[in-house]
């Protein structure tokens, strides 16, 4: 009789514990997001749709929590990450890593705890480690720039360009798009850091233009430097002379290529909207038990006065 | 030096010594000018464009903001302390600048009024900053580097906080009512470039020739010997951070009709920018002595720099530091080695 009372005593406390378990399981799936700190417009808009989808997220699924922290450099980012696997025990990581190197051990690290990893924008060193890699199309956007200007100048005619910051994301777009200017009759003048920032933008756009007297397009890249670009422009009175192609689908930029702004005809997307596509499809994962590894690969469509509408969001700081 | 000054010397030594020491002066305050006109020579051999007008008033009104600053940055560094908050300073004060003039506007103030307004806010606020980095680091008694490294932060993150990541933008009407500030001219010469002559001007009077500018020193040089020379350290010790604090307000004053908006972005690294033009110009990092033409010219030395490596494209842009470092350590030696010790 003791015996038995024992075995349904030990029954029942494991019968619990399972019970505990699943029940636990189900209860909070929890997502961590590990993204840079907001130090340029494009970062900013990161965070801000981050932000926003952890918001829809968790007040549509009540077992899913997610948990934002931003970075304010690669050591600060691998701190984040432990602290992110030992204090808040995530089940799921997606980060988009401030640097590619510095990062790929600290993520390994997390993906050996049994961590679901989704890396956005910025590829890691090791691309077994993810289960998830969701990005925009960089050297796609180097070849629908120079695709657009190769045509609007019909082959030929003298251009700037201003690059980012030393980084791949920087070398894939630039490459693409001196590969398909070489075969034409376009000559580019020169090429310069302009950090992915304004005030850079209209300094070494104000020397570009005292140095060339005749320029027919700019490549800007980004529409930070693009908008410092357009101030240099106004300041020298040489807007008639040219066009300026910028990226990234800033609200100011669409809504001028919207108004049929000769100066910026078009611009490329490359949102940071995207990290808000990583994040619901890793809770898809969860959510809707679907299987969702491998690549997704954002396209960098060419906005265009017909089709701006849909590109602007005047509610993002970006 | 002091010590040796004791010794006795004969007259003729003596004679050798001073003139030696005429020369030493002359070459340390020429040092800056001497690296600035070799930079000159530089940047016209490897463009002629560099010494058109159209590009001498880039780099002039372009070196404005960090002059402006490293202005008051020399009373800082004079009086023993240094200021690293005033780049992020600089984007807090744009950014509130932006706020309020698009709400005065907003709420239907005549847009030259709403421009003053926000005008005279940042200038308050500016003064303010200075006054809150002085109080910390005297009454605090926390160490100048700490108070300001902490006011770093906290204005960084506010600019951020404010703009919720992004960047803020002037309304475009009121930016057209404020452009002129940056953009005109008076006699050919931009504003910016006037108000930074001007600064000078009267920063160099001061520092040189005022009791304040005497006291500053004093401190700087000997804070304890100050204190029973009866000037009141601490005061001083903070009106050279409400003058900083006026000078940042002052070049933001400049900056915001240049482009219209402000991020997390704005003013990175100005107070690198600022100490160096300070120290590359002449003053002694550990206080004591300092010349505020120095400064501006350790200023101009900076955006030399860049605006050179612009107008060429023989050296690789992946060099760009290397090449900035290489000449601010020139302009240093030359500066250092004329010293008499």
């Amino acid at each position: 009789m003791k015996m038995l009372t024992k075995h349904i005593v030990v029954a029942s406390l494991y019968a619990a514990s399972l019970a505990c378990g699943t029940a636990k399981a189900q209860e909070t799936v929890k997502i961590g997001v590990s993204v840079p700190s907001a130090d340029h417009g494009w970062t900013g808009g990161i965070d801000f749709f981050a932000q926003e989808s952890k918001q829809r997220l968790e007040s549509t699924y009540k077992n899913l929590q997610v948990i934002v922290k931003t970075a304010t450099g690669p050591s600060d980012q691998a701190n984040s990450l432990e602290d992110l696997v030992a204090t808040q025990q995530i089940t799921a990581l997606v980060i988009l890593p401030y640097e590619s190197a510095p990062l790929t051990d600290p993520v390994r690290e997390v993906k050996r705890k049994g961590v679901f990893v989704t890396v956005v924008d910025r590829a890691l060193a090791d691309n077994t480690i993810q289960d998830l890699y969701v990005a925009g199309n960089n050297p796609g956007m180097g070849k629908i720039a120079a695709q657009y200007i190769i045509q609007r100048l019909g082959g030929k005619g003298d251009i700037v360009v201003l690059r980012g910051l030393p980084t791949v994301i920087d070398n894939q777009r630039f490459d693409t798009f001196m590969s398909l200017i070489k075969d034409t009759q376009i000559k580019v003048l020169d090429s310069k850091y302009a950090n992915w920032n304004r005030d850079d933008g209209f300094k070494v756009m104000q020397d570009f233009l005292t140095r060339f007297p005749k320029i027919d397009a700019v490549w800007a890249q980004d529409d930070d430097i693009a908008l410092g670009v357009l101030d240099a422009l106004r300041q020298a009175k040489r807007e008639k002379e040219m066009f300026v192609v910028g990226g990234g689908g800033m609200k100011e930029v669409i809504k001028r290529v919207q108004n049929k702004d000769t100066l910026v005809p078009v611009d490329i997307v490359y949102s940071p909207s995207m990290i808000a596509n990583a994040i619901e499809l890793t809770a898809l994962h969860y959510t809707a038990k679907l299987p969702i590894n491998g690549t997704y690969i954002l396209d960098s469509p060419l906005v265009t006065p017909e089709n701006a509408a849909q590109y602007y969001f005047p509610n993002s700081p970006f | 030096m002091k010590s040796a000054e004791l010794v006795e010397s004969t007259p003729q030594q003596h004679r050798a010594e001073s003139q030696l020491r005429v020369i030493g002066k002359w070459a340390r305050e020429a040092g800056p000018l001497i690296a600035l006109i070799l930079l000159v020579i530089l940047g016209l051999l490897l463009n002629p464009s560099f010494l058109s007008w159209n590009n001498l008033r880039n780099v002039l009104t372009r070196s404005a903001f960090i002059g402006i600053i490293s202005v008051g940055g020399t009373f800082v560094i004079v009086t023993g302390q240094i200021d690293l908050s005033v780049g992020a300073m600089a984007a807090f004060i744009a950014s509130l600048m932006i706020i309020v003039m698009n709400q005065f506007a907003n709420a239907g103030w005549s847009l030259p009024l709403a421009v003053g307004a926000g005008m005279v806010i940042g200038l308050m606020v500016g003064l303010l900053s200075g006054l809150g980095n002085g109080l910390l680091a005297t009454m605090g008694k926390i160490d100048s580097f700490i108070v300001t490294l902490g006011t770093m932060g906290i204005f960084r993150s506010l600019v951020t906080f404010v703009a919720n990541g992004g960047t803020l933008t002037l309304d475009s009407n009121i930016r057209e009512a404020y452009r002129p500030v940056f953009y005109d001219s008076w006699l050919n010469v931009p504003i910016p470039v006037w108000v930074l002559a001007l600064v000078v001007a009267l920063g160099s009077v001061v520092l040189a020739k005022t009791r304040f500018g005497r006291y500053c020193r004093a401190v700087g040089s000997n804070a304890e010997v100050a204190h029973y020379s009866a000037i009141r350290v601490n005061r001083i010790r903070v009106i050279a951070f409400v003058v900083q604090g006026f000078c940042v307000a002052l070049a933001t004053l400049l900056y915001v009709p240049r482009l219209g908006s402000a991020s997390s972005s704005t003013g990175v690294l100005w107070e690198l920018e600022a100490i160096t033009a300070v120290v590359v110009g002449g003053t002694a990092l550990r206080g004591g002595s300092g010349r505020v033409s120095g400064s501006i010219l350790g200023a101009l030395i900076l955006t030399l720099i860049g605006n050179i490596l612009n107008l060429t494209n023989i050296i690789s842009v992946y060099l760009n530091g290397a090449v900035q470092g290489i000449i601010i350590l020139g302009a240093a030696l030359l500066q250092r080695s004329s010293r008499t010790r």
